[in-house]
């Protein structure tokens, strides 16, 4: 079978594919989109008929993929890790119902924060759900990975978490693939019936199930081949590396041993014996991981002696962001190149919204009528329209998880705020502001809620956006009053005509929704280019 | 064989096609390769910039490490001097001298130009100029491949069919023109130094 070039992304994509799904199910978010963008543009998936349209959020994602599982086929479900936050409850209850065709989640980390608003460590989730997770160190063993993934899971009756990280998804390097592809399965119902129906008395039975189990996925960790024990010479000390930290450490010794004893983690739940291993022959540990100080903080019971144990805990390495090569060597002592420094004159360019882009029509006007009223009254939310917040607009005060634009407005109007405003984007408006907006309604807050419809998700990359054509008909069937739905043309001569309606809706007391439209002009120009090429296409055949 | 390059310029200058005509090239040579992208934000006209490393042997870090960097490779003067920290002392600096000006604090251009000069080994060209000559300034990232072709430790033939190859699909005309590109940037490069 031939060598691929592949992100570690499209690594997990192509595996997946080659491992028989039969469907994967996401929400865009950097650093995690490319996998879902693979199996949407590969042809083979096509032809094998694999399911890849994206979901309007990451519960939906991840509850279709359950019900794939419960009819005995194979599925994926792929995220950023907050969108595991949102997936959340069915993620974790998924550990309890177990899988029947192989279920596999991918979540993609963002140690440094590159695109996200936090750094959280997904492989916190998968010990909370007490699920195996596995966390690959290169693109090659993403491949791989995700073909044990699906075979444990099938073996074992559960999902299986993969933990990848920016620097691997958005990496690319080659990658083996397997000789033989996989078919995908036929429809098998669960064996026990009561399997998902998670009743107390069931669920107790059920959990009981999953608790047994962890003997079980403990073994594997410690005898499955993803977590290895290199011998050293030097016991001084002891380095425990994970996933894609082991990249650096090997940069560092070049084509030499690492002279010290080394356990290489890419399986959890973490390896107790070949830590306990470690633990008797060395001094000293050092932890090297990306991410949370995920497995430092379980070696406290897991060590016998009053060990010193280095890593991000105790300073060795730096508590947040993310690893490189040179850290990790100043970490274990050795010497580490360094350049010039950037000379001063090298400023930075902070992103900004694209010359003609709707939401600056959308913001000029907004700012214009919010000047009789002063700042700090409009929450915001995800997407490139949180671009809002910087100079030269500074038209938004908030931008905090998907959808809380609505019901942080919500909330203020309910103290008495006034005016309370949502700037919300139609692809986040239908992954989660709509609930909040049902409580607007039946509150009868006073809000006026803008949803910023560019007819895509610009924000990752233009996908195709749940809300398209829906948004009028779906805040009707909530409840807003029709005449308080209001479309705007956000286009620079309409700026006064834009402005007073949005002042009209500011002096309605009651929920007010404005919906200023116009397409995104990146994935205009991208739609055209596709129209052309397709015409040119038509016209030589 | 080892080469360390970092890759740099504005979103929408090329970047990733000099990643991947130089990838196509490093593999068609049956080396090894690792190539780190930054996928920004969405937007016009942020910071792009890549990691690539190429070597005869296998590479365990994604990322290259700082001072070791062989080339900074960059399609604008101002980006090149943002990533001196990785480039190793006798590493080459080969950039485009057109400024992009998005940004209203934009330093002078000579103070720029004299700041990349100040690097002992260094190739700095007007590629706009050249690939405009040639037909398109689309084309000049590929000047600037052109130029840091003698320093990349692959043949120059390799180049010509990743080119081929990648811009086969847009018609003989295109690749034509991108060729065309590639010589007059190595041309360039091999007559300065
Ligand atoms: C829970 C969660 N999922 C995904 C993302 C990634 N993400 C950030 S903004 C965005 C969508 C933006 O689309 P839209 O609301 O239509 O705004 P636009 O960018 O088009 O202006 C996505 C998917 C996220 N930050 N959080
Ligand atoms: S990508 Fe689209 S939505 Fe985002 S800033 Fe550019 S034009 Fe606006």
């Amino acid at each position: 079978m031939q060598k691929l070039l592949l992100l570690g992304d499209e690594a997990i994509a192509q595996g997946a594919i080659d491992a028989g799904l039969s469907g994967i199910y996401a929400y865009p978010g950097t650093p995690s989109t490319e996998i879902t963008e693979y199996v949407q543009s590969s042809k083979k998936a096509q032809e094998l008929n694999i399911r890849s349209e994206w979901s309007a959020n990451e519960k939906t994602a991840m509850e279709a993929a359950i019900g794939m599982s419960y009819a005995g086929k194979r599925a994926m479900v792929c995220m950023k890790h907050v969108g595991l936050n949102v997936a959340a409850d069915a993620f974790v209850n998924s550990g309890i119902t177990g899988a029947n065709g192989g279920l596999v989640v991918v979540s993609a980390d963002d140690p440094s924060m590159h695109s996200s608003q936090n750094e959280q460590d997904s492989r916190f989730y998968g010990k909370f759900a007490l699920i195996p997770t596995l966390e690959p160190h290169d693109q090659q063993q993403a491949y791989d990975m995700v073909h044990y993934a699906f075979d444990i899971s099938e073996q074992l009756g559960t999902p299986v978490l993969i933990r990848i990280v920016t620097r691997l998804a958005h990496s690319r390097s080659a990658v083996q693939r397997k000789e033989t592809i996989r078919q995908q399965n036929k429809i098998t119902l669960p064996s026990d019936l009561s399997q998902y129906i998670l009743l107390p008395a069931m669920a107790r039975k059920r959990y009981r199930t999953l608790i047994n189990k962890q003997d079980r996925f403990l073994e594997l960790s410690e005898t499955g081949g993803y977590n290895t024990y290199h011998e050293g010479s030097d016991k001084s000390l002891g380095i425990i590396v994970s996933g894609l930290a082991y990249n650096y450490l090997m940069e560092n010794y070049g084509y030499r041993k690492v002279p010290y004893p080394v356990l290489q983690v890419g399986q959890y739940p973490v390896p107790e014996a070949l830590v306990r291993k470690m633990d008797e022959e060395v001094d000293e540990f050092m932890v090297i991981e990306e991410g949370f100080p995920f497995i430092e903080e379980q070696l406290k019971g897991l060590l016998s002696k009053n060990i010193t144990v280095k890593g991000r805990l105790d300073g060795s390495l730096p508590r947040t962001g993310e690893l490189n090569p040179n850290i990790v060597a100043k970490a274990l002592g050795l010497e580490s190149g360094y350049g010039d420094p950037v000379p001063s004159l090298a400023v930075s360019r902070p992103p900004e919204l694209c010359k003609g882009c709707p939401h600056i029509d959308t913001y000029n006007a907004l700012n214009k009528a919010m000047e009789e009223y002063g700042q700090g009254k409009v929450f915001s939310d995800i997407g490139c329209y949180t671009l809002g917040a910087l100079p030269p607009f500074q038209s938004i005060n908030s931008c905090v998880d998907m959808g809380a634009s609505v019901t942080m407005a919500k909330g203020a109007a309910d103290a008495g705020m006034h005016p309370s405003i949502a700037v919300i984007g139609d692809s986040t408006f239908t992954h989660s502001g709509m609930t909040g907006l049902l409580d607007a309604v039946n509150d009868n807050s006073n809000v006026v809620i803008m949803i910023l419809d560019n007819a895509t998700v610009a924000m990752t990359g233009g996908q195709h956006s749940s809300a398209l054509n829906r948004l009028e008909s779906i805040c009707k069937g909530i409840g807003v009053e029709e005449d308080h739905i209001r479309v705007l043309s956000p286009l620079p001569k309409n700026l006064e005509e834009n402005t007073n309606a949005i002042r009209e809706e500011l002096g309605y007391e009651g929920v007010s929704v404005i919906i200023p439209r116009r397409e995104c002009i990146k994935t205009l120009s991208r739609r055209m280019k596709t129209k052309a090429k397709k015409k040119k296409k038509e016209s030589t055949q | 064989m080892k080469k360390d390059i970092i890759l740099a310029g504005v979103g929408g200058q090329g970047i990733l096609s000099i990643a991947a005509t130089i990838g196509m090239a490093a593999v068609d040579k049956g080396l090894y390769l690792k190539q780190a992208e930054v996928h920004g934000m969405s937007q016009q006209g942020g910071e792009v910039q890549s990691h690539l490393r190429l070597s005869d042997r296998p590479i365990a870090s994604d990322l290259i490490p700082e001072g070791e960097a062989d080339i900074i490779l960059a399609v604008e003067p101002l980006e090149s001097l943002k990533y001196l920290p990785w480039l190793a002392p006798e590493g080459w600096l080969i950039t485009n001298t057109v400024p992009f000006k998005n940004i209203s604090n934009y330093p002078h251009i000579d103070e720029v130009i004299a700041r990349i000069k100040e690097r002992k080994n260094h190739v700095a060209m007007d590629a706009e100029s050249i690939a405009k000559n040639i037909g398109s300034v689309k084309a000049t990232n590929i000047v600037v491949l052109g130029a840091a072709a003698p320093f990349l430790g692959i043949e120059y033939e390799a180049f010509e069919k990743a080119l081929r190859n990648i811009f086969g699909r847009k018609g003989e005309e295109i690749v034509n023109m991108n060729l065309k590109a590639l010589k007059s940037g190595q041309e360039l490069a091999t007559a300065n130094n």
